[in-house]
């Protein structure tokens, strides 16, 4: 295989593995603070996307046309009403059931999932259709040889980097973040020291879901086309991402991410057999993993308390 | 004590508790039997949104008045008898509809669907294992019985079987992720494995790729399944007569088989491995056995219900089996009732007919049932027909 050609797959990979590790960011924060699994997450993600789009369309059809003012308008949205839709998920269907097995947690979210999924499907004009997301990014490319790295994937690459760097400075330099980490680690305590756990929760799911929104806009841009189905997928690597990670750890789930994808561009280039089984082989992986390391490659820390 | 109470009646006189519980169960299932034959045949939407109705308010009526706790203990206090009425009720409904293929089908799917739910029962239930890969097991079990029809010679009945088996053989597979994780991380090999399982399917061009494969028909001692019946005096059967005699009568053993299994030391093992891991192994139990016979046995039992499915459907295709239908299935042990057999019936029921026959809400069945299961979870988290406390002194009647 030639180095180009090697490359291209490289960069292929990051993309993706931005993706899942934005998606699993948001599966390790909310378990964080509540130990809950909220598995709606990939299709917040798919709402967000849907938001960007339909901000896109409705500035186009108040006569803007800038890119640069469509995709601030777009993110902003997208980002403002997944954060929060969010809230209110954490709000009216994850805090009421913080009392029963965390089992039914899990439930609930997987079927709001499956409501979100539908909803879209059924109200939104034509939902059920796969959509084209417009490019609003430069598409000019530049050639090296046989490796041709397209600069709107690059802006992505970094845009997704930027905001991981943001989310780390957020979580570990402001006093947001200290009481996000405190609630993490003792809530009781925290709440004795005078954090707002509730107000610190919702927070948490707000910007959680933000992260999963911009990953949605950066997953219609990237791919040009949107689809009420989307976020099902995601939500499932994503999860799987952080789980492989070690839940509660932040970059544990990056890790997990990026490994998530290295799997299935494995599957995809350099297995013998054919590229359509690079889901087969990554969930495979996947569970091998969890029967090596039942608690992920970063290990939670705590013996059980009886 | 409770017996010595004695309630008047009119017409009947007197009664004792007991009784009178056994006289309210069987009027509950003659009414129930009633019910579903004069919705099954209703077909204006009008007609069925009023028996809908109906149906809420009597339920919701009766339990306000204290009546269910009387049908509760007579399937309590007298099992066999409620248990046979419930099978006569079926053979009513069967007997009633012998000509209509459509409305068989959807019967023989329900029951299905409650064996499935059996096996997911065991796992969930008993064991509190998560399993979010009940449809590829139904799948394994589905395929497994295509393929052995199609190539082999070996007897339809001995298929199902080996359909079990070779769901209960994969889900060995998952046993030690599944055995070594807990809660969360051994929901995620589930679901790896609905999604893993799913695209194989879709790529695996042997198994007929994404348009799925023809399977062949079920076949007693020559008598095959996909002819109708026909018999001298003029009685004429639908084909999936058949297919619904042999789907009760696999659920009637699957029933009795997951029932003794919860009365016995098995059941109260299981038990006591979901509710305290750490407790039960200090009292001896082996997590680790319990787990691996409980998740085989319920893979076993979803297999075979999903070769079952497969020949009377006489046709799969990977999406019958997507994560989708796994958690339709999970649903409906939720709805009825996790644990509770009898809520399976009940939460089938409503899963599997509603949909067919309000076609306006076909499309959106699934959102409708995901905002149901919310709701449920909600509200009522332990389902529509909780499990009941368990009765450790057999024949001693329920002492509440």
């Amino acid at each position: 295989m030639d180095i180009g050609l090697l490359g291209q797959y490289v960069i292929n990979g990051l993309m993706l593995g931005m993706m899942y590790a934005l998606v699993a960011v948001g599966f390790t924060l909310f378990f964080g603070v509540l130990n809950v699994i909220q598995f709606s997450h990939g299709d917040v993600l798919m709402v967000g996307s849907f938001v960007g789009y339909t901000a896109i369309l409705a500035l186009a059809a108040i006569g803007i046309d800038n890119p640069i003012i469509e995709l601030l308008g777009a993110l902003l949205a997208s980002v403002g009403v997944v954060a929060l839709l969010g809230a209110l998920i954490a709000r009216y269907l994850v805090l009421p059931l913080r009392s029963s097995p965390p089992l039914n947690t899990l439930l609930i979210t997987l079927m709001l999932g499956t409501v979100l999924r539908e909803s879209v499907r059924l109200f939104f004009p034509d939902g059920s259709n796969p959509k084209r997301f417009p490019a609003l990014l430069p598409d000019e490319a530049f050639t090296f040889g046989s490796f041709t790295l397209r600069v709107d994937s690059l802006m992505l690459l970094i845009a997704g980097l930027l905001l991981i760097v943001a989310l780390h400075l957020v979580i570990n330099r402001t006093r947001l973040g200290l009481a996000i980490r405190a609630v993490a680690q003792d809530e009781e305590t925290a709440m004795t020291m005078g954090i707002n756990f509730r107000l610190v929760v919702l927070v948490t799911f707000a910007i959680g879901s933000g992260v999963a929104a911009f990953a949605g806009v950066m997953n219609g841009l990237y791919y040009n086309e949107i689809n009420f189905g989307n976020g099902l997928l995601l939500g499932v690597i994503g999860f799987a991402a952080a789980i492989i990670g070690g839940l509660g750890s932040i970059y544990g789930a990056i890790l997990g991410g990026f490994l998530f994808a290295a799997l299935q561009t494995i599957g995809s280039v350099a297995l013998p057999f054919a590229s359509a089984y690079k889901d087969v082989f990554a969930f495979a992986v996947v569970i091998v993993l969890m029967a090596w390391r039942p608690t992920g490659l970063i290990a939670e820390r705590t013996s059980e308390r009886v | 004590m409770q017996n010595n109470l004695i309630y008047r009646i009119p017409v009947l006189g007197r009664l004792s508790e007991s009784n009178l519980s056994l006289f309210a169960g069987l009027l509950a299932a003659l009414l129930t039997t009633g019910f579903a034959i004069w919705f099954l045949k209703a077909e204006n939407e009008y007609v069925i949104g009023f028996l809908l109705a109906l149906a809420v308010a009597v339920t919701l009526g009766v339990s306000r008045l204290g009546g269910l706790g009387y049908v509760g203990r007579a399937f309590s206090d007298h099992e066999k008898l409620m248990n046979g009425a419930a099978v006569c009720g079926v053979l009513a409904l069967a007997a009633v509809f012998r000509e209509d293929h459509f409305t068989l089908l959807m019967i023989a799917i329900v029951l299905l669907y409650m064996l499935a739910g059996l096996g997911l029962t065991i796992q969930f239930g008993y064991l509190g294992l998560v399993n979010l890969s009940g449809a590829s097991f139904l799948g394994v079990g589905a395929y497994t019985s295509a393929v052995l029809l199609a190539h082999t010679a070996v007897p339809p009945l001995l298929v199902l079987v080996i359909g079990g088996v070779m769901s209960a053989l994969v889900g060995c597979l998952l046993v030690l992720p599944v055995l070594r994780t807990k809660g969360h991380y051994s929901a995620v090999v589930t679901i790896a494995f609905a999604i893993l399982f799913m695209s194989f399917l879709q790529v695996n061009d042997t198994l007929g790729g994404p348009q799925g494969l023809a399977t062949g028909e079920m076949a007693l001692f020559g008598w095959g399944f996909n002819t109708g019946i026909e018999l001298e005096n003029g009685f004429y059967g639908s084909f999936y007569l058949n297919y619904l005699l042999l789907a009760l009568a696999l659920l009637v053993i699957a029933f009795a088989l997951v029932k003794r299994l919860e009365r016995s030391w098995i059941g109260l093992s299981m038990d006591a491995v979901r509710l305290d891991e750490t407790a039960a192994a200090c009292y001896g139990l082996s997590i680790a056995r319990w787990k691996v016979v409980g998740f085989t046995l319920g893979n076993f039992l979803i297999g075979m219900a999903g070769a079952l499915y497969a020949m009377m459907l006489g046709f799969i295709a990977p999406a019958n089996f997507s994560f989708g239908d796994s958690l339709i299935l999970v649903s409906i042990v939720l709805l009825g009732g996790i644990g509770n057999p009898w809520g399976l019936a009940v939460a089938a029921a409503i899963v599997v007919i509603l949909p067919e026959k309000l076609q306006m809400i076909q499309e959106y069945r699934f959102l409708l049932f995901a905002g149901l299961v919310v709701l449920v979870l909600l509200f009522r988290p332990d389902g529509l027909l909780p499990r009941g406390m368990r009765n450790y002194i057999p024949g001693g009647g329920a002492r509440s």
